[in-house]
């Protein structure tokens, strides 16, 4: 076992494995978070983040591996550690049948909370995420950014020590996106240490200290998301975007224009440190995309790099 | 540290207190009666008509053609009076299926509203009791409806009609447990259909609440022993009209089996929702 960095992570995962059957969900991953970071997965459909994020939840039995969430063994003390989550899953999990309110009253009673503690608790919690409005209508007619505001003010009922969050804002506007980024930013200042899933690279980026790369079933890189830019990509990228056709007759007439080429179906990345320069050499060679776009690097090419398929299709 | 203004307050992470079982149970069971509370008035009111039409449509109706045809034929005891603990055990057992069906399927299908459940300190055991102790105490309501509807009518031959609400009770139990279980594997209502129309209208019919199983075909009458409802009906029966005494073998009998279902429905609830909760 590796010496960890600080005295007790919070959760605390080595060779962690997830079987369906003879499928392997979750291989062997490693990795560590401490208290007040927040912590990404990052990956493509089916890598094994809500695998991961089911077994950090105490919900679905670890297959092969240690893992100790504030210390424990969530085999053996899964309702207490539980009870010290906030747990935000992929899918709704929201009652239909009950108004707003209702549904973090309940939950506040599933946490052992008084009834008047729990409905003091729930408003605040509304206020919070904007919702004290629609405290009483019922949840269904409620749009996809609301009801997934309604269950992050769900997973705080308990203050919880820990919240996980998976694919948080998949689904959603860009403007219930920011307004559900703002609500997460500011718990991070309060200290809660988020465990998020995401496809978003922009969502890492923005929400993220440090975050793990998942490719089927694996970990294929780890750090902050400027370390994984400059580990496994340049500082800029030049995109160049050919007429249709021209992309497939340019072999040979590329390489050598930055560090590295990468052909997708639709344009070509150039990586280099200087994308203005890369962009001048394309046209010395006589090469006329019909677009040329100049940007830093992000961490869709550090996935790029690292799996050799992009994150979002 | 509170952070002033704030709905959310750091906890320790050294702060994980322990919580009994019972007191998720609760919970959960506390949750069935939210959900009521929006829906109550329509479920009363459905649980005194049905019984009102079927105590005048059987009862009166078709009692008062039995019991001038063949006045000996029931013991002598007025056909309603023989029909109506036999009808109220019958009818709770009906709605007791529907309990264990829909908010099942929803809970894990639809809403999901027991992964929800499962993420907080709440166990499969509770989680799993919470919803069959709900279709208990629904089993009770309809059975003191149906009971007090029974009274109006003056169809109790004696004071012990009462008893056919326990009786309801743990027949409720030994249908709902295992078709919780059941339902648990299930995604869709496909199933139900065929359990309604080839299981639970067929015993409803035939497991002697209108008429004495040993007027049932021969072949027929090893499959009323079998399944659970005739043993509640017969019992109510004999609590009602104050017969037990009669055949005190027979009526311990239908108590034990009778408790074995409920049993045997509680484990396979709680086994098949702790399967599906633990992915
Ligand atoms: N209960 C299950 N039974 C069988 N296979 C499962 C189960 N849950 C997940 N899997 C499989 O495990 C793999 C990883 O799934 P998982 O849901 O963890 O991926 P993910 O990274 O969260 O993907 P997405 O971005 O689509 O949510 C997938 O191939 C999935 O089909
Ligand atoms: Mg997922």
């Amino acid at each position: 076992m590796t010496p960890d960095e600080s005295p007790t992570p919070l959760i605390h995962a080595r060779g962690l494995t997830k079987k369906f059957g003879e499928f392997t969900a979750v291989d062997a991953v490693d990795f560590d978070v401490a208290s007040g970071e927040s912590f990404g997965f990052l990956g493509p459909n089916g890598a094994g983040k809500t695998s991961t994020m089911r077994m950090v939840g105490c919900v679905s039995p670890v297959t092969a591996g240690t893992l100790r969430i504030l210390g424990l063994d969530p085999n053996v003390d899964g309702p207490r550690i539980r009870g010290r989550l906030g747990v935000v899953p992929q899918q709704d999990t929201l009652d239909t049948e009950l108004s707003v309110r209702d549904n973090l009253v309940i939950y506040a009673r599933y946490f052992g909370m008084s009834h008047a503690e729990a409905r003091t608790k729930a408003d605040a919690l509304l206020e919070f995420v904007q919702l004290a409005e629609r405290a009483k209508d019922k949840v269904e007619p409620l749009s996809g950014g609301m009801k997934r505001r309604l269950t992050i003010a769900r997973a705080l009922i308990n203050d919880p020590s820990i919240l996980l969050l998976d694919e948080p804002t998949t689904g959603l506007d860009p403007q219930a996106r920011h307004l559900l980024w703002d609500r997460l930013y500011r718990l991070k200042q309060q200290g809660v240490t988020l465990v998020l899933t995401t496809h978003y690279m922009d969502e890492a980026e923005q929400l993220c200290d440090r975050l793990v790369v998942m490719d089927k079933a694996r970990i294929v890189a780890e750090g902050s998301p400027l370390q994984l830019i400059e580990r496994y990509s340049t500082r800029e990228v030049t995109e160049l975007r050919f007429a249709v056709g021209v992309q497939e007759t340019l072999d040979g007439q590329l390489e050598g224009l930055g560090e590295r080429i990468e052909r997708l179906p639709d344009r070509v990345l150039v990586y280099s440190n200087d994308g203005e320069a890369a962009a001048a050499a394309a046209n010395q060679r006589g090469l006329r995309p019909e677009t040329v776009l100049v940007r830093r690097s992000s961490l869709e090419d550090v996935f790029l790099r690292l799996t050799g398929r992009s994150l979002v299709d | 540290m509170a952070v002033s203004g704030a709905p959310y307050r750091l906890r320790s992470a050294g702060d994980l207190p322990r919580r009994s079982p019972l007191a998720g149970l609760g919970a959960a069971y506390e949750h069935m009666w939210l959900i009521y509370r929006r829906t109550w008035r329509g479920s009363i009111f459905g649980s005194f008509v049905q019984p009102v039409l079927f105590l005048l449509a059987m009862g009166v109706g078709l009692g008062t053609y039995v019991d001038t045809a063949s006045p000996d034929a029931l013991g002598g005891v007025p056909y309603i009076q023989w029909l109506a603990p036999a009808l109220l055990v019958s009818t709770v057992m009906q709605g007791s299926v529907f309990e264990a069906t829909f908010p099942v399927l929803g809970g894990f299908n639809w809403d999901r509203r027991y992964h929800g459940m499962y993420a907080t300190p709440l166990t499969p055991f509770a989680i799993a009791f919470g919803q069959l102790g709900w279709v208990v105490t629904r089993a009770l309501m309809v059975a003191s409806i149906f009971a007090f509807v029974i009274l109006l009518f003056g169809a109790a031959a004696t004071p012990g009609i009462v008893l056919a609400i326990p009786v309801a009770m743990l027949t409720a139990l030994a249908f709902a447990g295992p078709v919780a279980a059941f339902m648990s594997t299930q995604r869709d209502t496909a199933a139900f259909n065929s359990i309604w129309r080839f299981g639970v209208t067929p015993l409803f019919l035939f497991s002697g609440t209108f008429f004495p199983i040993d007027r049932l075909p021969d072949f027929l009458q090893p499959i009323a022993w079998v399944l659970p409802l005739w043993h509640g009906v017969d019992l109510a029966r004999a609590l009602a009209l104050g017969t037990v005494g009669q055949q005190p073998l027979l009526h311990l009998a239908h108590l034990v089996i009778l408790l074995a279902g409920a049993i045997v429905g509680l484990v396979a609830t709680y086994v098949m929702f702790k399967r599906k909760l633990e992915r």
